[in-house]
């Protein structure tokens, strides 16, 4: 027998659970509060990991940066896997109609050989970046501290894998899926002296073991600039030259950036927010990878746009800094 | 320009596999520093097959697809209080033990992927590994989700991230996760890839899940069905793991072997929760754990290993010892939980008389023999208003932390003990599996966080028990723990049911 209940009479025994409700206060919470604060194990771990026997599985240790609270880092976007996939498979739809209708129309056909050797040169190497960023946060993800930024370097992490299969996509469009701009690309990114510095950095990343400065190097350096030397200033370089229409292929990656840079910028106010130690050290590590990275993009940046174009996106990252609260 | 055709394969490889590079610049192993010091050796991960071939824009795609439609029955879920449908609320304890013992290993899967998605030096693996990784932040975060409401309704949910961490039933989930993160990369793969998410997922997931829908729980169900195609992916990963090592090199048989070996006893021991909880605290059963064993790990199981027997890899260690156990361990667990009731974050109670029949026909060898007349007992001691619960704290055993509370499987009388020496300390076992898994590696297990040395060792604060199990477990004594019987969550029921 089954009896009629109404709902309005059901009164809850709490609203959340218990570590939210010390945090917000017993009231309802909301989906990313409850998939994110305090998920983590904290404390009482079994074994040390044989892969660093001097910390523990989960150990803040692993960056120079200190925080009192690792749930700090709230997500802007609020972001927790369903919101994520949700926001994602919104922008791929839109990419994909853009994919679709570049190619139902031949879009290719209408560059030119020039415009097209470039996009090979400059564009499609890319892939090898974004490759280098999707392992760059995956690290972070890894060896990070806290639901709040592990999740979003993990989101951020296969955005990148996303990206740079997308930029793989526009080589197969350019060849007709031959693959021999993939080749020609990879030829560039290994062997051409425009790439070689580029290439340098990213290898140099990956040897890089505190996970929070590489968030600052791949996510805040490297990132400013490929969106403003990229998908900002190249993007018009190539409206003025014939090729307004490659804007339709690196749509994503212009709304990713902008998206994901207030994470970013959130990120680094909260943490240089935290103590002046921190202050410190975020604003040496972005000194030091600012320094390298301008030195790195310098010859590609010469090549693929102006002297100018490098000092441009330098500003830009440098007033993001300021507002982010680093001197 | 002509288009040509691309298949799945090649596009795959041009879209992902070709992103890595050799270095110039750096030391490569600086980059992928954990791969060699296991003993495993990989001689070329181009040979890598990919389990499955998803890019990123088709799995934004689908798993979104997913998500709308699980958040949209967990919503109606909540909004017509789904919870008033279950079968009884005794079924609810159930979930108590999976969120607070189960969902935060799904957390440490999701750590321990990212982890080989960022150290394995191919890439065809490490991006498998990376899709799984989210895949497991997803479960985590879908069961927190599905579970949440129940929160609001019943008592134990609460605090189930601060239990994980301390509980003493609590760090035998814990512990089997923390071991396999804390060894090498390649031995992770092998036990949670393969021996956990190929060889025994099927013996979790089946029977929550089937447990769920046989009790009326929606929000179950649908996290359930919604995570099974990720599995399926997690389990030709799994798969593809072995082969990959097994065909690399020769000198890798010897190692899997004993990674398998050591594994899949862990995993066994772990399932005991599982085994306790379709026999006793399911109130409409699926199956009895003695069936779930036949179907899902002595047929299924048996043709993958003679499957693997061209690469030189037999049968698991033990198998025959837990082929014995089958009619043993739910019995055994659920006891030694019923009689500790005032010490754990759930409600525990005395089958009914339907239940000790249908136990009867499921176990027809061992149950009435060894089990029924302790369940009788208890049962006559309840209805004498004498319920019973222990006053000692159970000895723990070093490796899989469960209490001493398995037999000797030849003789169910009599307690199964086993121990090693090690650096002028004795270290107490609860079976042979687990001794040996010590002695190959005491210097890892020696540092076992044992809930109970803890508390006698005065680190879970005290002094009396009651101390601990409020301020360090943070219990509700009195609410969330004791018998079913009498609890606010039976008299809430009785209130909604209009019967009380
Ligand atoms: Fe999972
Ligand atoms: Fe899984
Ligand atoms: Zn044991």
């Amino acid at each position: 027998m089954t009896i009629e209940i109404k709902t309005s009479m059901l009164e809850p025994v709490r609203h959340t659970f218990a570590h939210i409700e010390r945090r917000f206060g017993d009231k309802p919470a909301t989906r990313y509060q409850e998939a994110t604060y305090d998920v983590q194990s904290e404390t009482n771990f079994h074994y040390r990991p044989l892969w660093q026997p001097d910390l523990e599985l989960n150990d803040p240790r692993r960056t120079a940066i200190q925080m009192s609270d690792w749930y700090a880092f709230k997500d802007p976007r609020q972001f927790y896997y369903g919101s994520y996939v949700q926001q994602r498979a919104k922008m791929q739809e839109a990419a994909e109609n853009n994919y679709a209708f570049f190619e139902k129309r031949n879009l290719a056909n209408h560059l030119s050989e020039e415009l097209r050797a470039s996009l090979i040169r400059f564009l499609v190497p890319f892939r090898h970046v974004e490759h280098t960023a999707n392992l760059n946060n995956v690290y972070g993800a890894a060896y990070g501290y806290g639901t709040a930024i592990t999740q979003a370097l993990m989101f951020d992490g296969m955005d990148r894998l996303g990206m740079a299969q997308y930029l793989s996509r526009i080589g197969l469009i350019l060849d007709g899926n031959s693959g021999d701009s993939l080749v020609e690309a990879k030829t560039q990114w290994m062997s051409a002296d425009i790439w070689q510095g580029v290439r340098a950095i990213c290898e140099e990343m990956l040897v890089t073991k505190d996970w929070f400065e590489l968030l600052i190097a791949q996510d805040f350096v490297i990132d400013n600039l490929v969106a403003n030397l990229v998908y900002e200033q190249w993007d018009e370089h190539l409206v003025a030259n014939g090729g307004q229409d490659v804007a339709m292929l690196t749509e994503f990656m212009r709304v990713w950036h902008k998206d994901t840079a207030r994470w970013v910028d959130a990120v680094i106010k909260v943490a240089a927010a935290e103590s002046e130690e921190n202050q410190l050290l975020i604003s040496d590590w972005v000194t030091k990878w600012r320094g390298k990275a301008a030195e790195a993009f310098a010859p590609l940046c010469n090549e693929m746009l102006s002297e100018n174009a490098l000092t441009d996106a330098l500003l830009v990252m440098d007033k993001r800094l300021a507002k982010a609260g680093v001197k | 320009m002509a288009t040509k055709k691309l298949n799945l394969k090649d596009k795959y490889r041009l879209l992902t596999r070709d992103l890595d590079w050799e270095f110039s610049y750096q030391d490569r192993k600086e980059a992928f520093p954990y791969e060699e010091f296991e003993g495993i050796k990989i001689t070329d991960w181009s040979k890598w097959e990919d389990p499955f071939r998803l890019t990123m824009d088709s799995y934004w795609k689908y798993q979104a697809e997913k998500e709308k439609k699980l958040y949209a029955i967990l919503d109606a879920f909540s909004q017509n209080n789904g919870q008033t449908n279950i079968s009884d609320p005794r079924y609810v304890n159930a979930l108590k033990i999976f969120l607070t013992g189960v969902s935060p290993l799904e957390y440490q899967a999701y750590q321990g992927f990212a982890q080989t998605g960022r150290e394995f030096g191919g890439i065809g693996a490490r991006v498998a590994c990376q899709m799984q990784s989210i895949d497991e932040l997803r479960h985590v975060q879908t069961q927190i989700h599905a579970m949440s409401h129940y929160n609001k309704f019943f008592d134990g949910f609460q605090e189930f991230s601060h239990q994980h961490d301390r509980i003493w039933y609590l760090s035998v989930p814990k512990s089997f996760f923390n071991d396999a993160r804390a060894a090498g990369p390649f031995e992770f793969m092998v036990a949670i890839g393969f021996s956990f998410e190929y060889v025994l997922t099927n013996l979790l997931f089946v029977p929550f899940m089937s447990g769920a829908a046989y009790n009326g729980d929606m929000a179950t169900v649908t996290f359930g069905f919604s995570a099974q195609s990720d599995e399926a992916r997690h389990m030709t990963l799994g798969l593809e793991v072995i082969k990959f090592l097994l065909e690399q090199h020769e000198d890798n048989v010897p190692i899997v072997q004993k990674w398998i070996d050591k594994w899949f006893w862990r995993g066994t021991r772990l399932l005991t929760i599982v085994a306790m909880m379709m026999d006793y605290m399911l109130p409409n059963k699926v199956m009895s754990w003695k069936e779930a064993w036949e179907v899902y790990f002595e047929e299924a199981g048996g043709a993958l290993f003679k499957d693997l027997a061209r690469y030189g890899i037999r049968m698991p260690k033990y198998a025959e010892t837990i082929e014995k156990e089958k009619e043993h361990i739910s019995h055994q667990a659920w006891w030694t939980f019923y009689t500790h009731g005032h010490a754990t974050g759930f409600h525990t109670w005395v089958p009914s008389d339907e239940e000790l029949d249908w136990l009867s026909e499921k176990y027809p060898d061992t149950f009435d023999k060894y089990y029924r007349p302790r369940w009788e007992m208890a049962k006559e001691m309840e209805a004498k208003g004498e319920r019973f619960y222990t006053k000692a704290l159970p000895q723990l055993c070093t490796v899989c932390q469960i209490p001493m509370l398995f037999t000797e499987m030849d003789d169910p009388t009599q307690t199964c003990y086993r121990s090693s020496d090690y650096e002028e300390n004795k270290y107490h076992f609860c079976s042979d599996g687990c001794k040996d898994i010590f002695d190959d590696e005491p210097e890892k297990y020696v540092q076992s966080w044992l809930p109970v040395h803890q508390i006698f060792q005065g680190n879970c604060g005290g002094p009396d028990v009651e101390d601990i199990l409020r301020d360090y477990y943070r219990i509700n004594v009195g609410t969330d723990n004791m018998d079913m019987k009498g609890s606010p969550d039976e008299l809430r029921w009785k209130e909604w049911k209009g019967t009380a």
